[in-house]
């Protein structure tokens, strides 16, 4: 692991902004906005849109997405993460996540955090430490442990993404 | 060791025995998107310096999400497509050709077969025994460049489902009840396997419903094992020889194993805004109801078409109701047209719309207005589903909707049956 670098190195620092469970694709990027999926810095003005009119305009590079269970249902658009990722979030934590959604993130290079997020409020500061596996609330003064990534996740994070471990290494290198 | 299919399947195409919890780089036979999600693709290839897929008669664009276009953005993408298409010899299925899982269950997808595809109802082939499963763009573009992917085996939750349902109950329905006793993540990462003595006396047609929907349950795919209502569907689709054993070893190990008795299930609808938030139509309150939407991936194939004429036929859509019906693909437009079925449908007021995916992504063909409520044989009801966050959908069977239709309100079908 000493060769680790890119995302899993990083620390996060940025605000919490709380969100429920089953928050679909379709609420992160909604059909209605199907056309400017050939425009992703537009998409991500309405990113999570339906589920909260104001996070696009009040988001700030850095700050985190804190859901419940179930994130990211539906459908496959990679869209989804890409947007969620353009608009400067650092990270997705929630309880659970949709399969799609969660394996379209590590392809994309955004963390996503699986912990107790009942634990963290809106607007809580949060550090986290992805190589240590820390999720620290500085707000409330607590730390949370979030579930590791399986060993081929870690190695397409570190290599920045799928298509860059595609091209690095003339295919799979799992 | 014994195997579930899934793990067969993947074994088969891994070049090494696997069973659930491994991960392994396979082999895929089929690969695709959409209009929605082929662009993306089409970016990642190139970043990834690939102008060619590496098996073109099994790499398929489908434009079918906005198709025909209704703005000139997604003109521009679908030419996007078909450039690419053309210049790496892929198969292009365009305009008036259908939803892409109905066109992979007709022309592409096989028993046995490995099929990825960038949207999340690909799980629809599973029906034909095929590991079938939806990923993103990127997943999709690399399944393209080298027709490989990676996968985790998944656990495999078994389902039977049991005894002849009773009149008024369709698959629809049973997939419906299935997740709401699971619930949307009750199967996340799973297989779904369904079997269970009804399972042989399903149409095709129900099969490709409940596969369609394992995802509304988190599942990576819903398998059917392959029989002789697949090899009688392949064999009518001019693909006889496709047709391969897929079954179950009798000692695989299952995560879990759900008995459904599917005689003592009721007509049953999704409510706003989840999937698995799911109430018996006899137990409902009078719900209002301003369009109708027949069709789909899930629900736009010939049985569903012609349940919803037998019920409509010589009858008129209430006056504030809007009916739309999309026919899945050309093949089952042209079918419908044959049998009656569509002037049927046009005779009791009816819109019929080219196939595709109609209005259920939200793009086009019936956006829903501020405050609306939509019956829909479609497989999800997410908030905003349909183009607007202030509507509401309700998720039902084709009978269900047909009914409805009529009466103007979600009504249990049983009462003329």
């Amino acid at each position: 692991m000493a060769e680790q670098k890119n995302t899993t190195q990083k620390i996060l620092k940025g605000k919490s902004f709380k969100f429920g469970d089953d928050i679909s694709t379709d609420l992160i990027a909604s059909g209605r906005y199907f056309h400017l999926r050939s425009n992703l810095p537009e998409l991500a003005r309405h990113v999570l849109e339906d589920a909260d009119t104001e996070f696009a305009g009040k988001v700030k590079q850095g700050d985190f997405v804190v859901a419940g269970r179930n994130f990211g249902l539906g459908s496959s658009r990679e869209h989804a993460p890409i947007i969620i990722k353009l608009a400067g979030v650092g990270a997705v934590l929630a309880k659970s996540f949709a399969r799609i959604f969660f394996r379209n993130s590590i392809n994309i290079g955004l963390p996503v955090l699986i912990c107790d997020t009942d634990k963290i409020s809106e607007n809580d500061e949060l550090e986290i430490d992805l190589s240590k596996g820390i999720i620290r609330d500085i707000t409330k003064n607590i730390e949370l442990g979030f579930k590791a990534l399986p060993d081929v996740m870690i190695k397409l994070l570190n290599d920045g993404g799928l298509v860059e471990h595609i091209t690095k290494n003339k295919g799979f290198n799992l | 060791m014994d195997k579930t299919i899934s793990e067969k399947i993947i074994s088969s195409h891994a070049g090494r025995d696997v069973y659930s919890g491994d991960i392994a780089v396979v082999d895929v036979d089929v690969v695709m998107a959409q209009d929605g999600t082929g662009p993306l693709a089409v970016s990642q290839l190139k970043k990834m310096g690939f102008e060619k897929v590496k098996n073109p008669a099994k790499s398929i664009f489908f434009i079918d999400h906005a198709a025909p276009s209704p703005r000139k953005e997604l003109s521009n993408t679908h030419a996007v497509l078909r450039q690419y298409a053309e210049n790496a010899g892929m198969v292009l299925s365009d305009v008036g050709e259908g939803v892409c899982h109905q066109i992979l269950v007709e022309n592409f997808a096989s028993p046995g077969d490995i099929v990825i595809g960038a949207d999340s109802h690909t799980c629809t082939s599973g029906a034909l025994g095929a590991f079938s499963t939806g990923m993103g763009s990127t997943d999709i573009a690399v399944g393209f460049a080298l027709a490989k992917t990676w996968l985790m085996v998944p656990q495999t939750i078994k389902v039977n489902f049991n005894n002849i349902p009773s009149k008024g109950v369709y698959a629809k329905d049973l997939i419906i009840y299935l997740i709401g006793k699971i619930t949307a993540e009750g199967a996340t990462y799973k297989t779904l396997e369904f079997s269970g003595s009804f399972t042989k006396n399903m149409t095709i047609d129900d099969r490709f419903t409940i596969s369609n929907m394992a995802v509304e349950a988190g599942a990576k795919a819903g398998l059917f094992e392959s029989d002789e209502i697949t090899k009688r569907f392949l064999k009518s689709q001019g693909r006889g020889n496709d047709f391969k054993e897929v079954f179950a070893d009798k000692n695989a190990s299952y995560e879990q194993v759900i008995d459904i008795d599917c005689s003592m299930l009721e007509p049953i609808i999704s409510m706003p805004h989840t999937v698995d938030n799911v109430c018996s139509v006899s137990k409902i309150e009078k719900i209002k109801i301003d369009q109708v939407l027949i069709g789909t991936c899930t629900n736009g194939r010939l049985a569903d078409l012609k349940i919803a004429s037998d019920i409509l036929k010589g009858k008129k859509v209430n006056k504030n109701v809007r009916l739309i019906v999309v026919p899945a693909s050309k093949k089952v437009y042209l079918e419908a047209l044959k049998k009656g079925i569509i002037e049927a449908l046009i005779e009791s007021g009816a819109a019929i719309q080219s196939p595709g995916c109609g209005p259920c992504v939200g793009v086009h063909q019936g956006i829903l207005g501020d405050g609306e409520a939509c019956l829909s044989t479609q497989n999800r009801n997410f908030k905003g589903r349909m183009g607007n966050p202030d509507s509401f959908i309700y998720l039902s069977s084709p009978a269900t909707a047909a009914y409805s239709a009529i009466k103007g309100y979600i009504s249990d079908v049983r009462e003329i049956l």
